[in-house]
């Protein structure tokens, strides 16, 4: 169960690989979370990141799970909440793609919208279906400020998250008085591996820093989250931008 | 696979409205239909809990996905024994309800927390205490027998002396043991329905703790309230009110016409929205000054009315939305005698965070009570109320269960929202045998509760 401030017992992180949620897995452990369920491909990195959250003190359980295989999530992610309550899942699992090559190619186009958004949409109805029957938890959903309004530069990987936060904050609405708490996550540029080499944006944050506003959001309940916190009056002005001014912009 | 529409579900929260959970709520209106309701939550296979007026703090009565029983549907009073101070009752009674009809008969309550909006039920599951703790000990040692609906199905009478392990495993054990469907307790004969009260003012910590030791022996009902946003010198400065129930010869002729009487007033609730931070180290500040100055530096022999010395905030209904939406936790804790200089520290850290607490409350309690997971110990205990939106207070009330586990002390299981579960059985030496015993009654665990879940009780 949640503690009056929020901090969950049990996770389970959707992207068992994701840097940001390992900073969150990180961080909560720290307060609360003594059970993490690591879901993703398998690989040594995967495992590798359990070895770590047990040396925390955690016990870190690792999950086969793939994005692009919907049929098999309600199987996979079933056996995960058949072992007892989770309290928290954070879905961080998502692919950056590559804007010039996927304009080429469809195929590969495809792949990012598939992974986040269609892979995102049946783990998180597989998982809010989940939370509802027990009558608690946080979903916590990694989306982006790429999402807010397409920009040229990667209009392939916005889509997907604005498909995503959409889809996200109406799941919110309809879990609304089951006990469920839903939390749409819109972090600027954050330096990981999945942005290594990019040219960094303006406000760019780390994903400690998106961990601790994971933490604070859970324990206001917070529905959208933007790290830094900066982010939402900025895009508030970029989203009112006229179309041919933003697109002169350097984004 | 959709997620379904819900058979509208109930969220449920504790008084400090933290942790809503969702629920089936469900009000039994007989015993029968609370073992119905038992049998039902059985097979829905969340379980259980028993829940009264919802004045446990933290998430004792919740229990997500599961059913939670509403018990103030079963409120009928059986037998009032008015010569020998006996009421039997259902689980669902308030003490509100209690004093209404008993104080006309020269009858009151034998324990009364700081509010009267509690049931019987709630009372025994929690073993509550009130100002009168070191004269008479906690509410379940005034309690003859309980009727108790275990997890098995069975319907059990149960009496400290036929069957103490159940009956003191019930008592404070938070509803877990069974669901209390009536209790027989024992009263207290009053002349008046007026306290006869003094009220004094001590400077700092040492000075109140050096006059509570000396005279509390005097009076059958002590309290302190402390102001932990003072500072320095004048840290734990606090007003005391001590006092015990008005002989009839204490009234002028006219309260001696009706010396029973009882009719509390109440102010209209605060709104249901309420701007987040509006009780910050300035406003809280600024009250406890207040407060502390209008007290008299010292008066005896004052008549009080009854709620005005026992339940001040009973006037104002669903008081706890002050707090705003993120709501408040209570931190309440005991360390033994000996141990004063942990109770300081303490008393000086939460100073020192700047904790915008209005209205802390100290009390010297008596012995231990004899409930297996019972709060009270021989010694000191500090109650006070937080917003849960202060940052970084999980983390400090963390090290301040680590300071009070280290003195032998515990925190109360009715007030608490937060303690981390390791803490528990250093805080509670009886939690196994309590483990052991609900195993045995209720061997599919039906009787659980969030409180329970994140405890691992």
């Amino acid at each position: 169960m949640k503690d009056a401030f929020g901090a969950p017992q049990t996770l389970l992180l959707l992207g068992g690989t994701s840097e940001i949620g390992l900073a969150t897995a990180r961080r909560l452990i720290g307060r609360r979370t003594r059970r993490v369920y690591l879901a993703g491909r398998p690989s040594p990195a995967l495992d590798q990141a359990a070895r770590e959250l047990r040396a925390l003190g955690a016990e870190a359980m690792v999950v086969g799970f793939d994005a692009l295989d919907p049929d098999t999530h309600e199987e996979v992610l079933g056996k995960v909440f058949a072992e007892g309550d989770i309290d928290a899942v954070l879905l961080a699992f998502g692919v950056l793609g590559d804007q010039a090559h996927d304009e080429q190619d469809p195929a590969a186009a495809v792949r990012v919208a598939r992974t986040n958004y269609a892979g995102a949409v049946s783990a998180a109805l597989v998982c809010g279906s989940a939370l509802q029957r027990q009558g608690h938890g946080s979903l916590v959903v990694l989306s982006s400020v790429a999402g807010e309004r397409a920009r040229r530069s990667n209009f392939i990987y916005g889509s997907s998250k604005a498909g995503l936060d959409a889809f996200t904050q109406g799941l919110g609405d309809a879990l609304h008085g089951c006990g469920v708490h839903v939390m749409v996550v819109r972090p600027g540029f954050v330096r990981t591996k999945m942005t290594e080499g990019r040219p960094e944006a303006p406000l760019a944050t780390t994903p400690s820093a998106v961990a601790e506003a994971i933490e604070a959001g859970l324990r206001r309940r917070s529905e959208v989250v933007w790290v830094p916190a900066a982010l939402r009056p900025v895009m508030a002005a970029i989203r009112l931008m006229p179309r041919p001014l933003f697109r002169r912009l350097p984004l | 696979m959709a997620v379904r529409p819900a058979p509208a579900p109930a969220s449920v929260s504790g008084w400090g409205r933290t942790a809503p959970t969702a629920t089936r709520l469900l009000r039994p209106d007989s015993y029968e239909a609370a073992v119905a309701a038992l049998r039902e939550a059985a097979e829905g296979g969340r379980g259980a809990i028993a829940r009264g007026l919802g004045r446990a703090y933290g998430d004792a009565a919740q229990n997500a996905g599961g059913a939670v029983l509403d018990m103030t549907g079963l409120d009928r009073i059986h037998e009032i024994d008015a010569v020998n101070g006996l009421v039997v009752c259902d689980a669902g009674v308030s003490l509100h309800k209690l004093m209404q009809v008993l104080l006309p008969l020269g009858w009151f309550v034998p324990v009364t927390p700081g509010t009267r909006y509690v049931t019987v039920g709630g009372a025994i599951g929690a073993d509550i205490h009130g100002k009168n703790h070191h004269v008479s000990g906690s509410f379940s040692r005034h309690v003859r027998a309980i009727e108790l609906l275990t997890g098995d199905g069975e319907t059990r009478l149960v009496t400290p002396g036929d069957d103490p392990e159940l009956f003191w495993a019930t008592a404070g054990g938070m509803g877990l043991t069974g669901v209390i469907l009536a209790a027989t307790v024992e009263l207290l004969p009053v002349e008046t329905s007026l306290m006869r009260v003094d009220t004094e003012r001590a400077t700092d910590l040492d000075d109140l703790m050096a006059r509570l030791a000396a005279t509390d022996h005097r009076y059958r009902y002590s309290v302190a309230w402390i102001d932990l946003l003072a500072r320095g010198a004048r840290t734990g400065r606090a007003v005391l009110t001590r006092g015990d129930h008005a002989p009839l010869e204490a009234l002028d002729a006219k309260a001696r016409r009706d010396p029973l009487a009882f009719r509390p007033g109440r102010l209209p609730a605060p709104p249901r929205i309420i701007p987040e931070g509006l009780l910050n180290r300035a406003t809280v500040g600024l009250f406890n000054e207040l407060w502390y100055r209008r007290a008299p530096r010292e008066s005896r022999g004052r008549l009080q009315r009854l709620p005005a010395f026992f339940h001040p905030l009973d006037g104002v209904p669903e008081w706890n939305r002050i707090y705003g939406r993120g709501g408040f936790v209570q931190y309440q804790f005991v360390v033994g005698h000996g141990q004063e200089e942990t109770l300081r520290r303490i008393v000086r850290r939460i100073g020192a965070c700047g904790c915008p607490s209005f209205l802390a409350v100290l009390k010297r309690f008596g012995d231990g009570d004899p409930g297996w997971l019972s709060f009270p110990l021989p010694g000191w205990t500090l109650a006070l109320d937080i917003p849960a939106a202060m940052p970084g207070l999980g983390a400090l009330l963390d090290e301040l269960d680590e300071e009070v586990a280290a003195a032998g002390g515990r925190v109360y299981l009715a007030k608490d929202s937060r303690l981390r579960p390791d803490m528990l059985a250093r805080m509670y030496p009886r939690l196994d045998d309590f483990r052991e015993l609900r195993a045995r009654y209720d061997p599919h665990g039906t009787l659980t509760s969030d409180l329970a879940r994140r405890l691992a009780l």
